[in-house]
């Protein structure tokens, strides 16, 4: 893969991401993007209407949402990966005050700090996992029926339903921040960015 | 891909002496924020019922007014689902639709639209409650007492169970003949006052008004009089067969016959 002409010269650019962090991303983005629309097929009334099948959907949803914790897990075996993890996991003083901006809608760079990762990637991170689990958990309720006590089911039904409308909103919030920023993009598809970029949306990320 | 740049899997990572976030000591915040999600998500499965109750109280009077139709499409909205076991379904009218009544009968049947118009029908009103979760409150359903046609087919002694069939070409359904002679069981015409449309299994559908909507299958074309219950569609894949509404598959919902 040959960069784009207009792509700032070699020794401009610094890794991101290596080949193990780029794979668990787009495995995991795959997974969510089958859970999420074969979801659609089962849940909207228009569409279920055109695709039917329902066995065949509900079995694909399933296995889907039961593999989507694989690439993470897998992808631990990657020291670079986890590597971001903890990277992810940890806050400073500086992921506060970026908080803080966002809350006054302080557009400055300066009043953004971040280091690798911005306060809201973190937030995002550790929610999203979260999220994952107690969709996994609760889906888990509903696919094996005989195995829980009365009323589970329902309870179960009733979370999944309202934290996969959730996860629908912020996970549009999610892609939509990536089209919005050409250059983070590239970041995961070639585990590069430009210096340029970095030092401007990630100041205190030391690459 | 990336085969000009070799360093790519291996590159030594450089010393970060400043990177802030890359001190142990910084505040495990990700993993609090992951384990305070799982814990909302317990606590919602305990709370669930409670606030089932609650949002179908709010969402169902704010659906009554809301012209886009939109809170439908939120759980708890009210209103009906969509659920068919097979890609499509063909359509049937005055002109095709046939409903055939065989199996263990004296005299084995079948009826056009118009010859199921012409039998009595019953109006019943009571809510609908799917084995999903959904309820519909208080919907009408008009139609031939199931008994009427099993009546007129002289069931032998025998037979114990009603097996039916459906136009979309796999969906089964099966009662008990005790079941299936109850009162508020029809082969349904109309539903909400309305000849009952394709999406809701028009032209014609079973109603079993005290079970589980499953029960009432869509798109009915047959129903053949069995010597003894055989499981349905979703029945070989985990549902009860007496599917009562609150006494069945797990589920405590206040009963609807």
């Amino acid at each position: 893969m040959h960069p784009p002409v207009e792509a700032p010269a070699r020794s401009t650019r610094v890794r991101r991401f290596s080949r193990g962090e780029k794979w668990v991303h787009r495995a995991a983005a795959a997974l969510m993007g089958v859970c999420v629309a074969t979801a659609a097929c089962l849940y909207i009334p228009a569409l279920a209407e055109l695709v039917g099948r329902r066995e065949l959907v509900v079995r694909i949803h399933e296995w889907a949402g039961l593999l989507l914790p694989v690439p993470v897990l897998a992808g631990s075996v990657s020291r670079a990966f986890r590597k971001d993890l903890g990277h992810l996991n940890r806050w400073g003083p500086h992921d506060r005050i970026w908080l803080r901006a966002v809350l006054r809608r302080d557009h400055r760079r300066a009043s953004r700090p971040a280091a690798k990762f911005n306060a809201g990637q973190k937030t995002y991170a550790a929610w999203i996992a979260g999220a994952t689990l107690v969709m996994l958990g609760t889906g888990l309720l509903m696919w094996f029926t005989r195995l829980t006590p009365l009323m589970w089911r329902t309870s179960a039904t009733f979370v999944h339903d309202w934290l996969a409308l959730t996860i629908g909103v912020v996970l549009a919030g999610h892609i939509g921040m990536a089209l919005g920023d050409r250059e983070a993009r590239r970041g995961l598809r070639t585990g590069e960015v430009s210096r340029e970029w970095a030092e401007r949306e990630h100041p205190l990320w030391r690459p | 891909m990336n085969s000009e740049r070799p360093e790519e899997r291996d590159a030594p990572e450089p010393a970060e002496p400043t990177a802030p976030d890359d001190r142990a000591d910084g505040s495990p915040i990700g993993r609090r924020v992951l384990l305070g999600t799982l814990g909302l998500g317990a606590l919602g499965v305990v709370a669930a019922p409670t606030l089932q109750r609650g949002l179908e109280a709010f969402l169902g009077g704010v659906s009554g007014k809301d012209p886009t139709g939109l809170t439908g499409l939120l759980p708890n909205g009210g209103g009906f689902r969509y659920y068919s076991v097979t890609a499509s379904v063909p359509r049937k009218d005055d002109t095709n639709y046939r409903l055939t009544v065989d199996g263990m009968v004296d005299r084995p049947a079948s009826y056009t639209l118009a010859d199921l118009r012409a039998l009595p029908q019953t109006r019943l009103v009571h809510d609908i409650q799917c084995v999903t979760g959904w309820r519909v409150p208080k919907t009408p359903f008009e139609g031939v007492r199931l008994s009427t046609l099993l009546d007129a087919a002289g069931v032998d002694p025998s037979a114990g169970a009603v097996r039916f069939t459906c136009f979309d070409g796999a969906y089964t359904e099966s009662l008990t003949l005790d079941q299936a002679r109850r009162s508020d069981v029809l082969v349904a015409l109309k539903m909400q006052d309305k000849p009952v449309g394709h999406n809701h299994g028009g032209p014609v559908r079973l109603y079993v008004a005290p079970m589980y909507f499953y029960k009432s299958a869509k798109w009915l074309s047959g129903i053949t009089v069995t010597r003894a219950v055989r499981p349905g569609y979703w029945e070989e894949r985990g549902y009860d067969v007496d599917a009562w509404v609150g006494r069945s598959n797990g589920r405590d919902d206040a009963p609807t016959g």
